[in-house]
């Protein structure tokens, strides 16, 4: 199963650095959620994956029962997904504002001054 | 010695207050203070006299074994006592020259910042401290070279100066570190005695090579020489200070003070008197170039430093006593030249020697130390030049196998410099009277003070060379030979090879300045000063103005002002340093294993795919907001299948969250189909980076699950958490409990988060920019 996660950790990867490369902002936010997801998912996956016991210890117990899955990545995993919804909501108030402001949402148009490298690039 | 030391920093500090509140009388007080650490030196005297050094050391940033130690022999008391006897002759001249100059006190700043490092550098005995002088000497003499700052060319000789000495600087530092390395001690006092180690050490040529990259910058030994003749552009109390008798002999000190540690082997005698002769005679010849005095000066100076190199290099005791007596003499004659050519500028209003003429009559002073520092330049008996000059001969003589070269060359550079001298006294001072822009008259008293005062020291220690001999020099000496060295001085050697060639030197060289006006702009001179004087200043210009090039091309690449290329970039270097290694490593495990998954696992990762896929290929926005809900809930659950309850309902409450928010901004945003895309080989140009990217990250993390896992630290939370921390969900405990610092910085940034949404949402627009397009 770890195998298989990587996989899919690795595609969410991959479809997050195209959405970001696009030069519309929307598609840019939309990549910063499926790599935030897919970073959470490897680092899951890196600390070993069990469909066993959850980490919690038992009434009457001092130690969880073996074999439990690994608390440490779920602890870190879980700080990872609040900072990342701060993040993105930071990021998707930003792009509504900047559309407010600027009336677009490519990023080549938002930029004040002209650009240094000419149009035709692709 | 900390102290005196610190008295010269905190005068230069002060200098600018005092002459607040003293105007003109500052130079006389500011002239006391290198007056008393010369006389604190003095005091020293008796003590090496009788063969002791003297050491003071106080922690700095003991760490690194960086001290504020002061060591003290022959060696660093004589340049001690030069640059603070010159120093206190520098102050009152540049008084005076200086006199109606507004940034006065920034002279007298920046000079006396500048001595304290000298007079640091010279007696420190840890080698990063001596660094640290070092660089204070590079950056002080930026400021004194760069003092006409409104002039450009000041400020292109000071920026010169700085780079090529702060280059050679930086190349000294990693050698200097090496001998630290390799020793196991900073200090110099020890490394003295530990010359064999170093020359066995398999670091023995970087270390070398670094430091001479140093000395040979600083002391302007080709092909750096350049930049000393650059840094006339400096007020000549400076360049009389700083590029005779001072910063410029910081190099050869170095030299000198490691020779018993590096020196003595054929790598050093091959790398210092090949370079030091060739420019010895390079130098020596090119002065005749000039017609500016300070440009001849310079030059001579150059030759000069050459000498000194050149001796170091021969190593044998005839040239370390040579070296010893060159030093004290080429300061004494050479400072007060300097001198001596600010003077006549000062009063004649030009230095040029060819609108120059008869001044002997209207500065009488000047004139008189002018003829005797050029008779000690020349090396005439009985200065104290001519014993210098005799020496170096003999020392040129001392080694069989090269010294007919050596000699021929040290003969011709001699007549190149005996020649030099004449132009620069007799052109000034005698012939007929010829009209100069100013009308001269003499030089106020303290600037002629000092030249005088060097002058007749050249003339007192050439008579009376047993006032030093003892006392001082033969304990340089032997400093820098690293042994004891037991000699006396004296003008007269009896009819020798070196008389006899001095004599040679003489009769050509007052031969050659008889030709000189014809000679000095001939083709071949012409030839000769484009090739050593203007070429390589020319490839230093070319070689800046490449690097700035350089600069301004790569960030024009690298910060071109569009994310997506920031980004490429990053996942480019990404790409080949990761993914380069990691092919590298050829025996990295990366096959995937699917043994043992279940068919309802399959069906959720399906589904996340599909889902994947449709978020980035479709244009609605509705479907977008869909399909980001199926990954994040499709997460929510894989997290769940695998024992982390926790994990789960927090993604479930933010994907509900990010939905909800996505979908809110996503009405407010106009319709992905409207924006304008790029075309069809830059998607597949993406595309394909973003697939290897992935592809990366997918075998980076398969090679990591191959590797044997250490939960050590997972199951001491497990075995703590309620015995310690009396909590039952592990997870929770590690949260706010074991790492609680860390929770506590996430709700911070949670919380810092929410507050610029807040403002972004509220603020009033700034600037409404839909219809003006502009700021």
């Amino acid at each position: 199963m770890e195998s298989l996660l990587a996989i899919l950790g690795g595609t969410m990867f991959a479809g997050g650095i195209y959405m970001l490369l696009r030069r519309n902002l929307i598609k840019s936010i939309i990549g910063i959620i499926l790599i935030s997801n897919a970073v959470n998912l490897l680092l899951f996956t890196l600390g070993r994956t069990t469909k066993d016991n959850p980490p919690l210890i038992m009434l009457g117990e001092t130690i969880p029962a073996e074999p439990f899955a690994n608390p440490l990545p779920q602890a870190l995993v879980l700080t990872a997904i609040v900072i990342g919804f701060g993040l993105l909501s930071f990021a998707l108030v930003l792009a509504y504002r900047s559309y407010k402001e600027l009336g677009t949402v490519n990023l080549d148009e938002m930029r004040h001054d002209p650009a240094p490298l000419k149009e035709e690039d692709k | 010695m900390l102290i005196a030391v610190a008295a010269i920093f905190i005068a230069g500090l002060l200098a600018p207050y005092l002459h607040m509140a003293l105007k003109k009388n500052t130079v006389y007080l500011l002239a006391l203070v290198p007056l008393s650490v010369f006389i604190y030196f003095s005091t020293f005297i008796p003590e090496i006299a009788a063969g002791e050094t003297v050491r003071q050391s106080t922690p700095w940033v003991s760490l690194f074994d960086v001290n504020l130690s002061f060591y003290l022999d022959g060696l660093s008391l004589l340049f001690g006592l030069i640059v603070t006897g010159i120093g206190t002759f520098i102050i009152l001249y540049g008084g005076g020259y200086l006199e109606k100059d507004r940034q006065l006190p920034r002279f007298y700043s920046a000079i006396l910042i500048f001595m304290g490092s000298m007079v640091g550098l010279v007696i420190a005995d840890n080698l990063l401290s001596l660094f640290v002088f070092w660089e204070l000497t590079s950056f002080s003499s930026y400021i004194l070279i760069g003092y006409y700052h409104e002039k450009e060319e000041s400020r292109k000789s000071a920026l010169q100066a700085l780079l090529v000495t702060g280059l050679g600087g930086l190349a000294m530092l990693a050698g200097l570190i090496l001998m630290g390395f390799v020793s196991g001690t900073f200090e110099i006092s020890e490394m003295l005695s530990m010359g064999d180690i170093f020359r066995e050490s398999p670091m023995y040529t970087a270390i070398l090579i670094l430091v001479l990259a140093g000395a040979f910058t600083k002391s302007a030994q080709f092909p750096f020489h350049f930049w000393l003749p650059g840094a006339m552009a400096a007020p000549t109390p400076v360049s009389a200070y700083l590029h005779s008798a001072t910063m410029v002999k910081a190099g050869v000190f170095l030299l000198m003070r490691l020779n018993p540690a590096l020196g003595s082997t054929d790598l050093w005698f091959g790398l210092l008197t090949g370079f030091g002769a060739f420019t010895l005679i390079m130098s020596a010849w090119l002065a005749l170039r000039f017609t500016d005095l300070k440009q001849i000066l310079a030059y001579t100076t150059v030759m000069a430093l050459s000498t000194l190199t050149m001796l170091i290099g021969i190593g044998t005791e005839y040239a370390m006593k040579a070296a010893a007596v060159f030093v004290l003499g080429h300061s004494l004659y050479k400072g007060a030249l300097f001198m001596v050519a600010g003077a006549v500028d000062h009063e004649a209003g030009t230095r040029d020697v060819r609108k120059l003429g008869g001044l002997r009559k209207l500065m009488p002073i000047t004139a008189g130390a002018a003829v005797i520092a050029a008779l000690s330049m020349a090396g005439i008996p009985p200065l104290f030049g001519f014993i210098g000059k005799e020496l170096v001969y003999e020392a040129a003589l001392s080694i069989p196998d090269v010294a007919v070269i050596l000699i021929i060359i040290a003969v011709l550079a001699n007549v190149a410099v005996v020649a030099a001298s004449c132009i620069v006294v007799l052109r000034p001072f005698f012939g007929k009277e010829v009209e100069t822009p100013k009308h001269a008259h003499e030089a106020p008293w303290l600037m002629w003070i000092g030249p005088v005062s060097l002058a007749g020291l050249s003339l007192i220690f050439g008579l009376l060379p047993f006032l030093i001999d003892s006392a001082i020099i033969k304990h340089t000496a032997s400093a820098i030979a690293g042994y004891e060295i037991d000699f006396y001085l004296a003008l007269w050697h009896g009819i020798n090879l070196p008389l006899i060639l001095s004599v040679v030197t003489v009769l050509l060289g007052v031969g050659v300045y008889f030709i000189w006006d014809k000679f000095q702009d001939s083709k071949g001179m012409q030839g000769y000063g484009t090739l050593f004087a203007i070429f390589p200043k020319k490839t230093y210009e070319a070689l800046v103005d490449g690097l700035l090039k350089l600069a301004a091309w790569q960030t024009g690449i690298l910060q071109n002002g569009y994310l997506r290329y920031y980004l490429l970039t990053i996942t480019l270097v990404m790409l080949v340093a990761v993914g380069g290694t990691f092919f590298l490593k050829a025996d990295m495990n990366w096959f995937p294993d699917f043994s043992g998954i279940l068919f309802y696992e399959y069906a959720i990762v399906g589904v996340m795919f599909v889902a994947l896929l449709f978020a980035v290929s479709i244009r609605s926005r509705l479907t977008i907001v869909i399909s980001l809900g199926i990954l994040g809930f499709s997460l929510a659950l894989i997290y769940i299948l695998h024992g982390a309850a926790d994990l789960a309902m927090t993604q479930i409450l933010v994907e509900t969250l990010t939905v909800i928010l996505v979908a809110l901004v996503l009405i407010h945003l106009p319709n992905l189909s409207k924006e304008v895309e790029v075309s069809n080989a830059g998607k597949i140009r993406d595309a394909i980076i973003a697939v290897s990217a992935g592809a990366l990250v997918t075998m980076l993390v398969l090679a990591t699950l191959h590797l044997p896992f250490d939960d050590f630290i997972s199951r001491y939370y497990a075995s703590v958490s309620y015995t310690e921390a009396y909590g039952r969900n592990i997870v929770n405990v590690i949260l706010v409990d074991f790492r609680a610092l860390d929770t506590m910085g996430e709700v911070v940034v949670v919380a810092v988060a929410g507050m610029a949404v807040y403002a972004l949402i509220k603020m009033k627009g700034i600037f409404n920019t839909k219809e003006e397009g502009s700021r």
